[in-house]
């Protein structure tokens, strides 16, 4: 058999034949109780305390026929997906405009495009949507709701892809940059024209695992009265009393649609590591907390022992170490103090190493004639272990 | 600036955050709970278990919050008569905190699970040298070293289950922000830019902590090696 690699078989031996008798049982224990959690749970759908059968066709025919699909379902999932395609344009905008910001040198520029980043990230997205909704119904603007969900998806995942961004910079081996200096190149032209684009390559699967995200958040627009999939499917569900049934079916379309996009990101860094010198990762590990570049270098610390897990040699330079560049400066200050780059020689860290001098516990009887034979350091071990 | 004091003498905006942080600490308490659970079941040498713990974080990472709050309203309660409590408002905030907890325990399991990629291959092997079953080394050596490696994501989850919390709204909790806000825009349309900032920024107020105990716990944390 052969060893399983993920983190599970670190932690027990390859089962022997006993052992495997033991999973097998236990396997066959864990099988019968999740078959027992289902009937049980089908049961209290058959049956449930003084309502209706769930499971009858009569509630779930119109979850399920062709009218319930060109009516209600694809139009919903039509505006899902149109709110959600705007919205991811929108972002990629907002994010490259505002990362840039937050890399270039005037300081001003840089405050301004952190601070609202940083506020970006902070405020829940529903607070933005229903914002929005107000204020656009107010000002008389027709549709209010769809560009509520658009508008407030922008600036979150806006703010998650600037700091992507960043980190994409921050992630180039520092050659790149210092060979646009000197080629002649201003540090903005160096920015523009050689760092964000690669960073945008190394970026793309993290942007296409936020797409996800922001699929998943469309759904907060039925809130604020907007008829995506959701809210049709409550739609439909409060017409013929079966709203379990709609739930379930628009359920089971935002998982198809969510997990198929999930596997194009994890499929996508291959193709765009092809593009760029920086590593191209397929999660977006720096957003969420505000003000956590160090974060970023764990998880990606984190991760790095996944790479070695078998007796491989371990990483010299860890992934966030990859030489001087743009924004290092600012990368430092936070890094991850576990290891040190070598090509950074004020990273390194020297073990504190304290050699207490050996003890003279007693005077040397021949000390003077043995000091030039080149044994001393023995000799003198030698005696004092007597 | 009149204006303000007698909005906040109107509603009562503390109280409305104080429900979001009460749904935020029930949330990740249980989450917690069930996410180590699923963490235990994700790494045993049952294949089973470990099949049933990654459907579950699977499921719940591509399934929108919302949906699953709806559920938990329209589904679970009016359909399946599933209730915690006699008096409507207790018994939606117990099922918005039950919605949360279902879906932020996949995230703690991934966080967790990110933390144990931390702990170096010979702390394992050394625990199995000992002598030590799954159990033992689980509990007494890798979990605790695994739970210090992943207090960032943690702290992560965390933010997120704060902004999250707002969902409950789909909850019908109407007594958390986004509703109130809702309520006090709808009847005073022309401070509008006013109202939602006292929102945004007791959201900032309240994350910003969190944010940098997270960096600074995370960095005195961390096992060195």
């Amino acid at each position: 058999m052969a060893r399983n690699t993920n983190e599970s078989s670190v932690l027990f031996d390859e089962p022997g034949p006993k052992g495997k008798r033991r999973i097998r049982i236990a396997n066959w224990i864990g099988a019968l109780v999740v078959a027992v959690v289902v009937v049980l749970i089908l049961m209290r759908l058959h049956n449930p305390p003084d309502g209706e059968n769930q499971l009858d066709w009569q509630l779930w025919k119109p979850a399920l026929d062709s009218e319930a699909w060109t009516d209600f379902y694809l139009p919903g999932l039509w505006m899902t997906l149109k709110a959600a395609v705007l919205a991811v344009v929108g972002s990629v905008l907002f994010g490259l405009i505002f990362g840039i910001g937050r890399l270039l040198p005037n300081v001003a520029v840089r405050a301004v495009s952190g601070v609202i980043v940083e506020f970006c990230r902070a405020v829940p997205v529903l607070m933005f949507m229903i914002f929005f909704w107000r204020f656009f119904s107010f000002a008389g603007i027709e549709s209010a709701a769809y560009w509520a969900v658009v508008l407030g998806l922008i600036l979150y995942n806006g703010s998650v892809v600037a700091e992507l961004v960043r980190s994409g910079v921050g992630n180039l081996p520092g050659g790149q940059r210092e060979a646009s200096l000197a080629l002649g190149l201003t540090t903005t032209q160096s920015l523009m024209q050689v760092e964000v684009p690669q960073a945008v390559y190394a970026m793309l699967p993290a942007a296409v695992t936020q797409l996800v995200v922001v699929l998943k958040d469309t759904a907060l627009g039925s809130i604020i009265m907007y008829t995506d999939l959701l809210q049709e499917s409550r739609r439909l569900g409060s017409m013929y009393f079966n709203i379990l049934q709609t739930l379930v079916v628009a359920g089971v379309v935002y998982f198809i649609v969510c997990a198929l996009l999930s596997k194009l990101a994890e499929w996508l860094p291959s193709r765009m590591q092809q593009r760029t010198a920086a590593p191209a990762e397929p999660e977006p590990v720096a957003p969420i907390a505000i003000m956590d570049a160090s974060n970023v270098n764990q998880i990606a610390v984190a991760k790095e022992v996944d790479e070695d897990r078998y007796g491989g040699v371990p990483r010299q330079y860890h992934a966030h170490h990859r030489g001087t560049n743009a924004s290092v400066r600012h990368w430092r200050q936070t890094r991850y103090e576990q290891g040190y780059d070598s090509t950074q020689p004020d990273s390194e860290r020297q073990p504190e190493r304290h050699v207490p001098p050996l003890p003279n516990l007693r005077p040397h009887p021949h000390g003077e004639g043995h000091k030039a034979d080149g044994h001393n350091g023995e000799r003198k071990d030698g005696h004092q272990s007597e | 600036m009149n204006e303000f004091v007698q909005l906040f003498s109107q509603y009562n905006v503390p109280g409305a955050f104080l429900v979001n942080i009460e749904l935020t600490l029930w949330s990740a308490l249980f989450s917690l709970i069930l996410g180590v659970i699923l963490l235990m079941m994700r790494i045993s040498p049952i294949s089973s278990l470990r099949a049933v713990a990654g459907g579950y974080v699977e499921f719940f990472k591509n399934m929108p919050l919302t949906i699953i709050m709806v559920f938990m309203v329209l589904g679970a309660f009016a359909q399946l008569k599933l209730t915690f409590s006699d008096t409507f408002a207790t018994n939606f905030f117990w099922l918005a905190v039950t919605g949360l907890s279902l879906y932020t325990a996949a995230f703690v399991c991934e966080s967790l699970r990110s933390g144990i990629n931390t702990v170096p291959l010979g702390q394992a092997e050394a625990a199995r040298a000992l002598g030590l079953n799954f159990m033992q080394s689980a509990t007494h050596v890798i979990l605790p070293q695994a739970f210090r490696g992943s207090v960032a994501p943690l702290g992560n989850t965390l933010i997120a289950l704060l902004k999250n919390s707002t969902v409950a709204a789909a909850a019908s909790v109407a007594t958390e922000t986004s509703s109130l806000m809702s309520e006090m825009i709808e009847f005073h349309a022309n401070s509008i830019v006013g109202i939602f900032l006292i929102f945004a920024f007791g959201y900032v107020i309240l994350i910003i902590p969190i944010g940098a105990l997270t960096t600074v716990l995370s960095n005195k944390l961390a096992v060195r090696r």
